[in-house]
């Protein structure tokens, strides 16, 4: 199979499903109104991105993510790393961890709501929580992989607890921890956006609910493509550092 | 079996401390009861939701939702994995989408969805099944792929048909593979469900939560809320169960 067969492939699809949703989106034959044409959604997007009041939005929800990424992975990494070093602590928690890590964050909300206030630090709080839990089982999981002899080795060394952490422990999680941090900042971003849409007066989860609420639809359907762009940009930058990580195993 | 009993006894125990630390700061005071409900209260508060505010039929109302999207994902997805086995040309194009969807913040496209389908459990139910559909179709495709090709000219040698050689040979050996992707599209669809119940106050156990906080009902929502976690713990230990059986030690 050719790298070209591949792009044909996938081109070809694209073509077909864009091509699809233009004469459904023009003739109405689905969803009527509710599906736009792809070539409205375009010029939609356009506009949101020649306009200044998307960069506004844009700048609230990245502040909240950054705000939300920073909170988790701290502690995230801290318990990850008390909970991987004490195995009796680490297997007590497992059960806890697991069930709280499946659960869906968004119900977190209103918790969140009541100790913060409906500002933006509720999204930032939203954020958080949902990122400290992959972080923290990335963590834990590195952790416990890594190898006997390298702590023996930093013990014989008479290393103390800081110097344990710097020398012997961060080093050998570098993979298993960038990964955690690939998908803690995915699920922030998820946090963030969904708490701005429950509730919030700025960021791009509130313009997609506001837009819902006016019954724009090609505005919607932009601003839910340019997040799922900018998730993807995320997610890229960060499986580069994953890869890095990788290489310097 | 004690060696794992202690962690458990240590982490209830803990969960105990925790739990009664937690009352007596609400009972004196030190933590406001509008924002923090007693573990005391909560618990109350679940039996409450249960007896009177209709809590077991929004559990049955979301795992019904739970259990289409997961029926209809899977009764979608696994044709879909198996052509794209049978179609490497296509299974590699698409591989790598469906492994970037799978990643995508996918609960996102819920305005999308509800401007499509309206508040109704066809929304919620298809926020759950974009998840599970990806996840069978992508674990599928690898779990096929992964069949060891001897087992394959085995059948090819006992002149199978294509039917014969997908119910004996491939499906058999591609269950565990298969099986991961059901397991982990059911606690995503889970997670999307409850969430856009949360979000849209409609369906199960999300919109009690939501409910809950709406009336400013604070022992009812933090019940709801422990249900909740309860439900996806549960879960997810169901589903480990049924993966150990079906890959036998």
């Amino acid at each position: 199979m050719t790298r070209w067969g591949t792009h044909k492939i996938r081109l070809l699809t694209l073509a077909g499903l864009f091509a699809l949703w233009e004469a459904l989106g023009r003739t109405g034959l689905i969803f009527g109104e509710a599906l736009p044409p792809i070539s409205a959604i375009a010029a939609a997007a356009f506009n949101e991105l020649a306009g200044l009041a998307f960069y506004h939005h844009l700048a609230v929800t990245l502040g909240e993510v950054a705000g939300g990424f920073v909170f988790g992975v701290i502690p995230g990494v801290a318990c990850g790393l008390v909970l991987g070093a004490r195995r009796v602590l680490g297997a007590a928690a497992d059960p806890y961890i697991a069930a709280l890590a499946t659960t869906p964050k968004i119900v977190f909300l209103p918790v969140v709501m009541l100790a913060v206030g409906i500002g933006p630090g509720s999204k930032v709080a939203l954020g958080a929580i949902s990122a400290f839990f992959p972080v923290v089982i990335a963590t834990v999981a590195g952790m416990r992989a890594i190898p006997a002899v390298f702590v023996r080795v930093g013990r014989a060394f008479n290393l103390g607890r800081g110097q344990m952490v710097r020398m012997v422990y961060l080093p050998a999680l570098a993979l298993p921890l960038v990964t955690g941090l690939r998908l803690g900042l995915g699920v922030c971003i998820i946090g963030v956006l969904l708490g701005e849409i429950k509730l919030a007066k700025a960021g791009l989860g509130f313009l997609a609910n506001d837009y819902y609420a006016q019954y724009n639809f090609a505005e919607l359907y932009a601003i839910v493509a340019i997040i799922f762009a900018l998730a993807a940009f995320a997610n890229a930058a960060m499986s580069r550092l994953v890869r890095r990580a990788e290489a310097h195993r | 079996m004690p060696g794992r009993l202690a962690p458990a006894l240590w982490g209830l125990a803990a969960l105990f401390v925790l739990a009664a630390a937690l009352e007596a700061l609400v009972r004196w005071g030190a933590l406001p009861k509008l924002v923090v409900a007693a573990p005391s209260d909560t618990v109350a508060a679940i039996w409450r939701l249960a007896a009177e505010e209709g809590l077991l039929r929004a559990l049955g109302a979301t795992l019904l939702t739970a259990l289409g999207a997961v029926a209809a994902a899977v009764i979608a997805g696994l044709p879909a994995g198996y052509w794209l086995y049978k179609h490497p040309r296509f299974g590699l194009a698409y591989r790598n989408w469906l492994g970037a969807l799978f990643a995508a913040p996918l609960v996102l496209v819920y305005p999308v969805v509800l401007v499509l389908f309206g508040r109704t459990y066809v929304s919620t139910g298809f926020m759950g099944f974009i998840v599970g559909f990806i996840a069978v179709v992508l674990y599928t495709r690898e779990g096929l792929a992964a069949v060891p090709a001897t087992l394959v000219r085995v059948g090819r040698a006992f002149n199978l048909t294509p039917e014969q050689e997908f119910w004996k040979i491939l499906l058999p050996a591609g269950t565990p593979m298969i099986f991961t992707g059901i397991r982990l599209g059911t606690i995503y669809a889970l997670v999307n469900i409850i969430g856009v119940e949360f979000l849209i106050n409609f369906g199960g156990l999300g919109f009690v939560v939501s409910e809950a906080y709406d009336k400013f009902d604070i022992p009812g929502m933090y019940g709801a809320i422990v249900f909740v976690i309860l439900v996806s713990g549960g879960m997810l230990w169901v589903l480990k169960r049924m993966q150990l059986w079906l890959r036998p030690a």
